[in-house]
């Protein structure tokens, strides 16, 4: 038996959609085939070149195909090839690149394309999640009615203004304006406008929300080898991990999950993380729901329990402050929900990789992708550098 | 000593547990139906929930008619203190792929695996019709009983076989069914007339709900846990083009591809246990996976004999390991199918040490 560890994993391909409300013009086969396409132009490599393909998408009923992988195969190039299907909920996007980066990991393939998908436009979301089923608390109207009342509660114990949440808002809405693939580009936005706009589920008002995307996201993970070919600097993996925990059940904390507390610690572990504030110069985090930013800061180790809205509030989080959260718009600006945490997962990669363009955190060294799901029950995390991992 | 230099950790199937699968299931909600498959399989090792180091599970919404229909059973295993834990919607047997990889990865010494599916609320013959390409194919409602019978009568138009020997199948299938306690159908179960030509009623899987569950575990911790191991010797999965036209339906180059990945063609197999939900892809899968008379297939009379979707694929698995826990197999090959006419192929080795 071999205990050579495990092999270190790099990200040397990154490709997004421009995402838009509706995407009329592509089929869901052909939304995929151009995520990918750009994850192979920007590694430099072709189809051929790929060992596996790991998709990842939010529930069927969003496009209403069953298993669309099936469908999917000739469009990615997966034909004689393993092709996995991640379902995770939200947190799908960052689980799909998970599973792909742990078969380089293993050495199981040595080069494998991961992406994520949604293209909402084909279907109704709230539909899609509002279904009723028997002997179960009801969804209400879709993801904003199950997340308020977690919210109301956050702001009750930590006793945030209510002010917070549009900050959040208007940071991630501004921040979008520099990223070409984001869904939202309001130019014209402003704070009071964000304050002012209509309230959908109390506190949670219609500029805090995020918005219903068609956009995929492609990456191409490799080992050692591969990222020694790379035509330009790879991210690498130095933490990944994935919990869960019930759905319901009398002990959970709504506001800040366990399963969320482990799963950082354990990504901190691995990546010799001790102090993530001082030493992750970067985070695109998972914040549908803007008042999700102060929440997900305290969960995440960024801040001591009830002092996460003080970061947001004094700037720490802003594109120029001192722990960027989101810089590329985030999900507030680009919701393609499937694809929501790839994304986080991606653009975590460009910031290490120093691609990231207009929306660039200058040096960033160290960055992580985080998204969640369920019912704030499945979390997948990792934390990439611009260096291998040491050992 | 089986060869699994193959790759860096031996991992084996350590145990296995499955419900009765029946017709339907009204009085059962989902986690009523896999939580009693949990503790079995648990209760085999000895391990508790919160011992696993990775769980897997594999099942389809379409099936439960609704999203995220899985955040439920996991509700049924427990997860709390919180689990390291992922789900595929998929069959189980890739669920069983995803937490195989995780243990090689050494982040994990045990995985936890199980599938699911009910499909008795709605008609399942309609609900696959919903994996077809969404523009041009799904519109027109071609249900999966239809699709089988178009790589059946392909199959007899090349001469591969015929309707008797199509019948000699369904009925050897569920002849040996008759030893499996959980199986749907078993016995003389007659022939019947046409569902869709060539394909009679026997040829068909029967519609019903069932769960499984697999425990995996790596080198001393798996025979610590089970007397004899059976040990993932080699796994792969392939996929192919998912357009009908543009495939030979007589032919299955996924599975021998994934067969050859698994190393399944270096060794003699005494046990097969096939994913066929139809008699006529036994034929396909047999000439794929190259196998002869000497070779006992479906010995627990396979998907014609108890067909829950999402874990018949992963039935086929532990049905193999548990030949091998109990001595009656030395190297057998378990196969787990997905997507219209064997679209999707996953095929294991799985051996036992030589006393």
């Amino acid at each position: 038996m071999s205990t050579t560890g495990k092999e270190p994993v790099a990200i040397v391909g990154i490709g997004q959609t421009k995402h838009v409300a509706a995407r009329h013009d592509v089929s869901i086969a052909g939304l995929v085939r151009e995520a990918a396409a750009r994850a192979l132009a920007d590694a430099e490599l072709t189809w051929a070149d790929i060992d596996a393909v790991v998709i990842g998408k939010a529930p069927d009923f969003f496009e209403g195909v069953m298993m669309p992988e099936l469908y999917l195969a000739d469009a990615l190039g997966a034909v004689g090839k393993p092709m996995l299907r991640v379902h995770t909920a939200g947190s799908v996007g960052g689980s799909t690149a998970l599973v792909a980066s742990n078969l380089v990991a293993a050495r199981v393939h040595r080069t494998v394309l991961t992406l994520a998908f949604e293209k909402q436009s084909e279907s109704n979301a709230m539909w899609g999640l509002s279904l009723p089923v028997p002997f179960q608390q009801p969804l209400l109207a879709g993801a904003g009615g199950f997340f308020a009342p977690h919210v109301r509660a956050y702001m009750r114990r930590t006793g945030a203004p209510d002010t917070v949440g549009s900050l959040v808002a208007y940071k991630d809405r501004r921040n979008a304006l520099k990223n070409p693939y984001a869904h939202l580009h309001e130019h014209d936005i402003t704070l009071e406008k964000v304050q002012a706009s209509p309230m959908l589920w109390d506190p949670i008002r219609y500029s805090e929300t995020c918005p219903s995307s068609d956009g995929a996201c492609a990456m191409i993970l490799t080992d050692r080898a591969g990222a020694a070919r790379s035509p330009k600097p790879p991210a690498w993996v130095h933490g990944g991990a994935m919990r869960s925990e019930p759905t319901l059940f009398a002990g959970k904390d709504f506001v800040s999950p366990q399963a969320g507390k482990d799963c950082a610690a354990d990504v901190y572990r691995q990546a010799g993380i001790t102090d993530p504030r001082r030493e992750i110069d970067a985070v695109e985090m998972y914040v549908p729901f803007s008042w999700y930013e102060p929440m997900w800061l305290e969960n995440l180790g960024f801040a001591e329990e009830g002092e996460g809205w003080k970061l947001t509030e004094a700037g720490v989080t802003e594109l120029d402050g001192d722990l960027p959260v989101n810089p590329s718009g985030g999900v507030l600006s680009t919701n393609p929900i499937g694809a929501s945490g790839m994304i986080r997962f991606a653009e975590a990669a460009l910031q290490v990789r120093g691609q990231a363009g207009e929306h660039q955190v200058p040096d960033a060294r160290r960055a992580m992708g985080h998204a969640y799901g369920g019912g704030a029950q499945f979390f997948s995390m990792w934390l990439v550098g611009a260096e291998p991992p040491a050992s | 000593m089986p060869d699994t230099t193959r790759h860096a950790r031996e991992v084996a199937v350590v145990a296995f547990a499955q419900s009765d699968h029946r017709r339907r299931t009204d009085e059962l909600s989902e986690v009523e139906m896999v939580m009693p498959v949990l503790h079995q399989v648990l209760a085999q090792t000895g391990l508790k929930a919160g011992e696993i180091g990775f769980t897997c599970s594999g099942s389809s919404d379409y099936l439960a008619g609704r999203a995220f229909s899985f955040t439920m059973t996991l509700d049924g295993v427990g997860a709390w203190p919180p689990i390291s834990e992922s789900h595929v919607e998929m069959d189980g047997a890739w669920a069983l792929y995803e937490a195989w990889v995780k243990i090689q990865t050494g982040e994990a010494d045990t995985a936890l695996v199980y599938s699911y599916g009910k499909s008795s609320p709605g008609s399942v013959r309609d609900v696959l019709t919903r994996q077809l390409d969404p523009y041009y194919v799904a519109p027109l409602w071609p249900d999966s009983v239809a699709l089988a019978a178009l790589q059946a009568q392909a199959l007899i138009d090349s001469g591969e076989t015929d309707e008797a020997a199509l019948a000699e199948i369904g009925a050897r299938n569920r002849a040996s069914a008759s030893s499996n306690p959980y199986a749907q159908l078993s016995g003389a179960v007659p022939q019947g007339d046409y569902q869709v030509a060539p394909l009679r009623t026997g040829d068909c899987p029967p519609i019903g709900d069932g769960a499984a569950a697999v425990i995996l575990a790596a080198g001393d911790v798996a025979r610590r846990l089970c007397e004899r191991p059976a040990w993932i010797t080699g796994i792969d999965h392939r996929i192919e083009a998912h357009s009908l036209g543009l495939r030979d339906l007589t032919d299955s180059p996924s599975t021998r591809i994934a067969a050859e990945h698994a190393g399944v063609f270096e060794g003699p197999v005494d046990t097969a246990e096939l994913h066929a939900p139809f008699s006529s892809q036994e034929v396909v899968l047999r000439k794929a996976l190259g196998l002869d008379g000497s070779v006992s297939v479906n010995p627990s009379g396979g998907a014609l004999a108890a067909n829950p979707v999402m874990a018949a694929g992963l039935i086929r698995i532990g049905e193999a390991a548990a030949r091998i826990h109990r001595g009656e197999s030395d190297r057998a090959v378990a196969h787990a199918t997905s997507g219209p006419c064997l679209q999707q192929n996953l095929v294991a080795v799985l051996e036992g040490d030589r006393a």
